[in-house]
């Protein structure tokens, strides 16, 4: 492959820098544009990139390496990247991922020779009710069936370029089946926002405050109090942040609200700036919604025309606001807020040491607010209709609604928004979901639930959940989950902790081991003591929640690792008779002395 | 005599520099006598091993001769220890695992420099490597871990005597930190 012109890559990263600044900040964007452009980052672009941002080379590598999304080799012209979360899997992505390899007569993780096509597979891509569902080339493509794939492997065939695929194929639906305090009230006339210019931001504030309203994000922090820390820190910028990066497996709402609901979203931050002070803003939206990007670039500009953004907001001196819309690139870990802020400011995403806070000392070291697409949606409500319109609903400690977005074995898959406190069971039932073997709720990072905890409730004090509902009937292997959801930790790990860095990579192998058949009961005494471990002494949540699907699973469907057992004791974690293979080919030897027996005696107890 | 817990040592792939630590806790060793009996280990030149308390295991797994020799150990250990950093992790000799069997061997006993009679031996006495150097609890289950490359002969001497005597073992930081 010849590749770019060293002076084609560098004009285009001087148009970059031009267009979109010349910060170190910015260096995360540049990579996403010359990756977007080239397909990848050629060596000239890190040196032009290095040399005008004056960062060193090794930064600039680091962050490529870090973003799944970033490559410093050249991908395929058709770069097809296959959603491999476990709704996915059970839609069969794998079979589908394989037939268009077939047909493409290619490998299945590989680009292919001629440079025309790279396939592979890539973390949750936020399709879980339309999957399933791959990336070609950033560009979201749903509901995969044979036919598609076909289709597909003709069009890469034919070289036809993106923009002449059938539009179809791009149409990501909404499917909202149930509307409630939030998502009935669409309307986006600015009104939350006269409110507040009427009555002023402290009014807004008290409202904030009188709804009770707790971050939708999963760790459920109050929202009020948030923005008040903000509000009275010391003098000086201070930042609003709205946390896009939807990377829990199984959750797309915010994908729903951005796409359909971006004015109240914008809304509610434009209401924060005004009651935490700050002039500046940013969406920081997952690299996989990247298709997103236009239409909220648009609805920002309709809003700056319309007088609700930029300077003197509603004709008040002195309100000005701007909000930037950042891309990420295929990191999980970028939706911690910290991470994200990482990322924001153009570095790997690699969490803070917490305290401080971010909302003492966030981008840049100034004081900002990270809150969740859901929850800036909530506030914009909250400060049109009132505190007590939103408290109307919902529990004591969780006010309000909650909205979900359900995947897996139903009937009705998308978004459901409920008054907090209801049961579990409930959302099934309106789910259309039959013969429920186990749901997972708040995402890979959260809580197994078996038949018998299905009257739990969904609310902060009992099952605190960020919206992801994942439903596995009857004829589901659990363990097949389990096995997707330790390979994803493993590969989402940022590496900075060893704990998380370690431990993922053993957990996945041990659950590997189980699935062929291979462990034994030593093995699952190891996965709790590990698991254990990780949860104590990782350095954020990523790790201290990677091993809470194992841990609930081994102790509410023990069954489905006891009957994978090869002996209840040990079992080595190879084939030991497999591994002299080699050894027996080089000395031409098949005889008994060149084989290692099954078993020889068996293990004595513990103490001395 | 017989009443003392009974001790065996092996070095598998490893250098005998863990054996060499053991040693190293000098005129202690009156006492350790005093403490155990040896069975099977470099220091007895007994060959084969009895029903002990406590086995003690240098080195990785890179033969068959080691997978043998580790699962008699584990049959007739009640406890079984892996002692230093290549039976903890496999070591220095895992070098090799990024490469095939095939290469390795050219390249020792064809290709090197000064290589006279180039051939791989096959002489059916010589026990035959396995594909990759593997850390031992990845053969049999292992109790306790002691790292080090080697393990300090104090980390040893604590060790010993606070299993011996039933507590649960403690280190000092001095013992246990490597830079």
């Amino acid at each position: 492959m010849g590749g770019p012109q060293v002076s084609e890559v560098q004009g285009f990263v001087t148009e970059s820098l031009g267009r979109r600044g010349r910060v170190p900040e910015h260096l995360l964007q540049h990579l996403i544009a010359v990756q977007q452009r080239f397909g990848w980052v050629p060596p000239v672009a890190v040196e032009s990139l290095a040399a005008e941002l004056d960062v060193t080379r090794t930064q600039v590598r680091a962050a490529i390496a870090f973003y799944a999304f970033l490559h410093e080799r050249p991908r395929g012209d058709f770069d097809i990247l296959f959603s491999d979360n476990i709704t996915d899997r059970m839609l069969g992505n794998r079979h589908l991922l394989a037939r268009l390899a077939k047909q493409l007569g290619m490998g299945t993780h590989e680009t292919r020779a001629d440079g025309r096509v790279t396939l592979g597979l890539t973390s949750c891509t936020g399709m879980c009710d339309q999957g399933p569902a791959l990336l070609v080339n950033g560009r979201a493509v749903t509901g995969l069936t044979a036919e598609r794939i076909d289709r597909i492997a003709a069009l890469v065939g034919e070289c036809v370029p993106l923009e002449r695929w059938p539009g179809d194929y791009f149409r990501v639906e909404d499917n909202v089946r149930r509307r409630g305090l939030l998502l009935s009230n669409a309307d986006a006339d600015g009104a939350g926002l006269r409110k507040l210019v009427d009555q002023g931001p402290a009014a807004a504030l008290a409202e904030i405050e009188r709804s009770g309203l707790r971050g939708r994000g999963g760790a459920g922090f109050t929202t009020a109090l948030k923005w008040k820390f903000c509000r009275e820190a010391p003098e000086g910028d201070r930042y609003v942040v709205c946390n896009a990066d939807e990377g829990e497996p199984g959750t797309f709402k915010d994908r729903v609200l951005l796409t359909s609901y971006a004015d109240l979203v914008l809304e509610g931050m434009t209401i924060c700036a005004a009651v935490v002070g700050a002039r500046r803003g940013f969406i920081y939206l997952r690299g996989e919604y990247a298709y997103l990007l236009p239409h909220l670039e648009s609805v920002l500009a309709r809003r700056r025309a319309e007088g609700l953004l930029g300077e003197s907001i509603l004709g008040q001196a002195g309100f000005d606001f701007e909000i930037a819309v950042h891309l990420g690139a295929g990191a999980y870990i970028c939706g911690e807020e910290s991470a994200l802020i990482e990322s924001l400011e153009g570095k790997r995403g690699v969490t803070r040491k917490r305290p401080p806070f971010p909302v003492v000392s966030g981008y840049r070291d100034r004081p900002t607010v990270v809150n969740n697409v859901e929850t800036f949606l909530a506030a914009a409500r909250v400060v049109r209709w009132g505190g007590y319109w939103f408290r109307g609903e919902g529990t004591d400690q969780s006010a309000g609604s909650k909205i979900l977005s359900v995947s897996g074995d139903c009937a009705r898959p998308g978004i459901y928004e409920y008054p907090f406190g209801t049961p579990v069971r409930r959302v099934l039932i309106d789910c259309g979901a039959e013969r429920t073997q186990a749901v997972q709720v708040s995402g890979a990072a959260g809580t197994t639930l078996a038949p018998a905890e299905f009257d739990r409730l969904i609310a902060f004090e009992d099952l605190s959940t960020a919206g992801s509902f994942m439903v596995f009937d009857q004829s589901r292997d659990l363990l097949d989950m389990v096995q997707n959801f330790a390979a994803f930790f493993a590969h989402e790990s940022c590496g900075f902790c060893t704990p998380c860095r370690v431990g993922g990579a053993l957990l996945r192998n041990l659950v590997e081991k189980v699935a062929a058949g291979q462990a034994s009961e030593h093995d699952l005494a190891e996965l709790r003591q590990i698991g254990g471990v990780m949860r104590q002494t990782s350095y954020c949540g990523l790790g201290t929640t990677a091993p809470n699907h194992i841990l609930n699973t081994l102790d509410k469907f023990p069954d489905i690792y006891r009957r994978r057992l090869r002996s209840a004791d040990y079992t080595p974690s190879f084939d030991l008779d497999g591994a002299l293979s080699e050894a027996r080919a080089i000395a031409g030897r098949d005889d008994d002395a060149a084989h290692i027996p099954e078993t020889l005696p068996t293990t004595a107890g513990a103490a001395v | 005599m017989s009443d003392k817990p009974r001790v065996a040592t092996v070095s598998l792939c490893g250098c005998f520099g863990c054996h060499m630590s053991l040693l190293d806790i000098d005129e202690r060793i009156l006492q350790l006598v005093q403490l155990v009996s040896f069975d099977r280990t470099p220091l007895t030149d007994i060959k084969t091993i009895g029903d002990c308390d406590l086995g003690l295991i240098e080195g990785g797994v890179a033969n068959a001769e080691n997978v043998e020799v580790l699962r008699e150990f584990r049959g007739h250990c009640k406890v079984l220890v892996a002692v230093g950093a290549c039976a903890v992790n496999g070591g220095i000799p895992t070098m090799r695992n990024q490469f095939s069997l095939r290469e390795c061997l050219d390249e020792s006993y064809v290709n090197g420099v000064g290589v006279y009679h180039p051939g791989i031996p096959t002489d059916a006495e010589i026990p035959l490597l396995l594909n990759q150097v593997h850390p031992i609890h990845e053969v049999v289950k292992v109790d306790y871990f002691i790292p080090g490359c080697p393990p300090s002969a104090d980390t040893l001497w604590t060790f010993l005597t606070e299993l011996l005597a039933g507590q649960p073992i403690a280190f000092p930081y001095t013992q246990i930190r490597y830079d």
